[in-house]
């Protein structure tokens, strides 16, 4: 295991940011921290990277426990939120700077910095400054500067959470080919659960301080350990004690067995798909998800009265 | 626009009323019988003295109240520790208090008859009425102004490339001085510029301990009041222009450090 957290918590006054949490990271993999803000999931990365210690429990890197180790001598990489870009030194220095606190040849140095400024696609502005950069390229140059003192594991804080939606859904698939490229054992906090699922192999779901499941995407999709789980990973109705996503609902024109009577409200048009909102004969509202296709043979319309059958439901066992 | 421009001869009439029309007679009284009667004015004996001596503590108060001033700055913007509020309130205690009256508090704690003066008298250390309490008051009364500039900075700098460079490796030492010092320069700067004014400028603490002994405890500004009372009014001005052009060389190097760094 590369990363390995056995019963941390962490206190912020009163608030139990975290609360026993476990997290194992496999060596080489790409794991996300997954959960609303506020879950402790930026929490538990700082407290990896050592910039927070924790109250209980411990971090081990690659076996070596490291709870009581400051951040200099972990051997992380951290990529943070808002880029924390050296302003005052160029791209190169910027990538440049842990080489050389730690006094690497300056030769080595140069190549290594090359190398890395190719990797990020950043080759050619080596000479810019911080702000003469775009959002994505400043978070590009953050990533070769944590990878450059060559990182056991690479901690990325919501690292596209400050650009817009299209950069953000670039540099995700960019991360992803990096990390292929890489190997270097990742683990990436953020509150998109699409982000996730696209770029993680595992993904760990947090809640209030807890872990509420580590599972693959699709695991974790289509296996949600509890309501949480299964709310947050995708759009979800509840159709009295049941849980049943929206283009896992039948719709027909026509009443059948097990069929519910809906009015339809509204249609959303997202392109390929359509979101059909209804509304129930007991006033309930719900979605369902239907494919382009289907929506012009049915011929929907506002007002008019369709039967829905849920294909696929979930129930879980509250305590 | 009308507004604008009403603002703009406003701004510029009010500071040509108070400062620069009577900085402008100075300038025209010291020159008015030519260059060499003020050169000779403030080539006595006595005034190079009080020019060394007003440099001499600038050279001790502004390298000493930097150093202090960034670390107390840090203290207050990263530091948790108890009386955090009562130092960054004390830190301005200086402005508010009239300088007369640190000259007098100095006085009481190192004069002759004070708390530790007869302490420091057995061992032969002089400190009222020599350079000692005059560089202590001078450090008193100009202690804010590196401390101000720099903790807004500070607080608008967060601490993010700080932990950042710490994940890179770099120990609590090369952090300061690679991204911390840098990222603050400017506010350093301000505050030594506004240090060094003070310490060149400053009167009412230094008047209270120095005892005016001409050519030996007598600062610039002294002698200045000492000329003028001594019915050498041209000797005064001359060596008033010359607080004042000092004061502009502080600006200007600022000024010109600032626009190089900028271009680059």
């Amino acid at each position: 295991m590369a990363i390995d957290v056995r019963e941390v918590s962490k206190r912020f006054g009163e608030f139990p940011a975290l609360e026993n949490v476990s997290v194992e990271v496999p060596t080489g993999s790409l794991t996300a921290l997954l959960g609303p803000s506020g879950s402790g999931k930026s929490t538990l990365l700082r407290v990896i990277a050592g910039l927070e210690r924790p109250d209980h429990g411990r971090v081990l890197l690659d076996g070596d426990d490291v709870t009581k180790r400051p951040p200099q001598k972990r051997g992380v990489g951290f990529v943070f939120q808002h880029y924390a870009a050296f302003r005052h030194m160029t791209v190169y220095e910027n990538v440049a700077f842990g080489l050389r606190v730690q006094r690497r040849p300056k030769g080595e140095t140069r190549t290594r910095v090359a190398e890395l400024l190719e990797l990020v696609q950043l080759d050619g502005l080596a000479e810019r400054y911080p702000a003469q950069l775009s959002g994505g390229q400043r978070q590009r140059m953050g990533l070769a500067r944590a990878l450059a003192v060559e990182p056991t594991v690479l901690l990325l804080d919501e690292p596209f959470g400050a650009l817009d939606a299209r950069v953000r859904k670039e540099l995700r698939v960019w991360l992803r080919r990096l990390h292929d490229e890489t190997h270097t054992t990742t683990l990436i906090v953020t509150h998109d659960q699409e982000e996730a699922m696209d770029v993680a192999d595992q993904i760990v779901l947090m809640n209030h301080g807890r872990v509420e499941q580590v599972a693959a995407p699709r695991e974790l999709y289509d296996e949600p350990a509890n309501e949480f789980v299964m709310s947050f990973v995708g759009p979800v109705n509840r159709i009295g004690g049941a849980f049943v996503r929206p283009h896992d609902v039948e719709l027909q024109l026509q009443p059948s067995d097990g069929c519910e009577e809906a009015m339809v409200e509204r249609l959303v048009h997202l392109g390929f798909e359509v979101r059909v909102e209804l509304v129930r004969g007991n006033g309930d509202q719900f979605s369902v998800q239907i494919s382009r296709d289907r929506a012009l043979e049915l011929e929907l319309d506002r007002g008019q009265i369709v039967y829905v059958r849920p294909l696929r439901e979930r129930t879980f066992v509250t305590d | 626009m009308l507004s604008r421009y009403g603002l703009r001869c406003f701004a510029l009439g009010y500071l040509s009323l108070l400062l620069l029309a009577p900085l402008g007679m100075v300038f025209w009284r010291t020159f008015e019988h030519g260059f060499w009667p003020a050169w000779d004015s403030i080539t006595t004996s006595d005034a190079r003295h009080a020019l060394y001596l007003t440099l001499l503590i600038a050279a001790i108060v502004v390298p000493a109240n930097t150093v202090y001033g960034v670390l107390c700055a840090l203290a207050i913007v990263r530091g948790r520790f108890p009386g955090k509020g009562i130092v960054n309130a004390l830190v301005d205690l200086p402005l508010a208090l009239s300088p007369v009256v640190v000259g007098l508090a100095l006085l009481l704690l190192y004069g002759r008859t004070g708390w530790l003066g007869p302490w420091l008298t057995d061992h032969g250390i002089q400190v009222v009425f020599a350079l000692p309490s005059l560089v202590l008051a001078t450090i008193f009364v100009s202690l804010p102004f590196v401390v101000r500039e720099v903790v807004p900075v500070l607080r608008e700098i967060g601490t993010e490339q700080e932990q950042a460079a710490a994940t890179l490796g770099a120990s609590r030492f090369q952090t300061f001085r690679k991204v911390t010092l840098p990222a603050i320069r400017w506010g350093v700067a301000y505050g030594v510029v506004l240090t060094m004014a003070r310490a060149l400028g400053e009167f009412g603490a230094v008047s209270v301990v120095s005892g005016h002994i001409a050519g030996k405890t007598e600062t610039m500004t002294q002698y200045v009041q000492a000329q003028y009372e001594g019915f050498n009014v041209a000797g005064a001005y001359a060596a008033s222009v010359l607080l004042a052009i000092l004061a502009v060389i502080t600006l200007l190097a600022m000024t010109l450090v600032r626009r190089k760094e900028e271009t680059v």
